[in-house]
């Protein structure tokens, strides 16, 4: 546990680490970034919170069973979604422009962005970014626990 | 000995990579192209993508559309190879792990 001015930074940036993350996750398909880089981001706020408050305290807030079924549920509903074209083929992205969920029309060239569009992209860029931070808090979790481990032997 | 061979291997990776260097290369191209360094061989992949990625995947971001639809199978390796990466870090640090009742 780190002293009380970096835990109450911690618990100021965490919400906005979170939300920082998401964002990047669902407007993956309109700015740089996407579902890793969005994974990746969430998974530096898990790493913040539990490095300034201690594996010991933060192993009963953030388990790290729910953080591996996370990430196998990223991974599976990621293969799934590549699996709903398989009509046509593997990964075939058929929601783009058929008027559905995320199915809008896009002009071509320069635009604002609008957020219902790009098909099968969203949900791909949410099952990633789930995946991502599953992986990613789970192996800080581990590499704590280890380090914790190791220092009372 | 050692030191004498590494310097040798060095310098022809050197005299190779200054001879690429200065001489056009003509790998990829096709017979009778006349190849200048510094201007690689026309292809018509990235423009192709730069046209006709946001009609046909509706996003405005390219990067994405090609990483997760036109080169899909890509970005699944990429997930397996975290999630396999992750099982090795989880198998390797849960024996050193001193107390085994928190799951």
């Amino acid at each position: 546990m780190m002293s009380k001015i970096v835990r109450t930074q911690a618990n100021i940036l965490y919400p906005l680490i979170l939300i920082f993350g998401f964002y990047i996750v669902a407007h993956g398909h309109l700015t740089p970034g996407g579902g890793f880089q969005g994974g990746a981001v969430i998974a530096t706020g898990v790493a913040l919170v539990a490095i300034s408050f201690g594996y010991g305290k933060i192993k009963k807030w953030i388990k790290k069973t729910n953080l591996t079924a996370a990430e196998a549920v990223g991974l599976l509903s990621f293969i799934i979604a590549a699996f709903t074209g398989i009509g046509t083929s593997f990964f075939c992205n058929w929601l783009a422009n058929s008027g559905l969920i995320f199915g809008d029309t896009v002009p071509y060239g320069p635009n604002p962005g609008y957020l219902n569009t790009a098909g099968l992209l969203p949900i791909m860029n949410l099952a990633v970014g789930i995946e991502v931070l599953g992986g990613l808090g789970v192996v800080v979790m581990y590499m704590l626990s280890a380090a914790k481990a190791s220092e009372v032997k | 000995m050692r030191k004498a061979l590494m310097a040798a291997s060095l310098f022809v990776l050197f005299a190779a990579l200054l001879y690429v260097a200065v001489n056009p290369s003509d790998f990829g191209a096709e017979l009778g192209d006349h190849l200048v360094f510094g201007e690689p061989k026309y292809t018509d992949m990235d423009s192709y993508f730069i046209h006709n990625g946001q009609n046909q995947t509706a996003a405005n971001n390219i990067v994405t559309s090609i990483v997760f639809d036109y080169r899909g199978f890509d970005t699944l390796g990429e997930a397996s190879v975290l999630f396999t990466a992750v099982l090795g870090v989880g198998v390797v640090l849960r024996m050193l792990r001193g107390d085994e009742n928190d799951e």
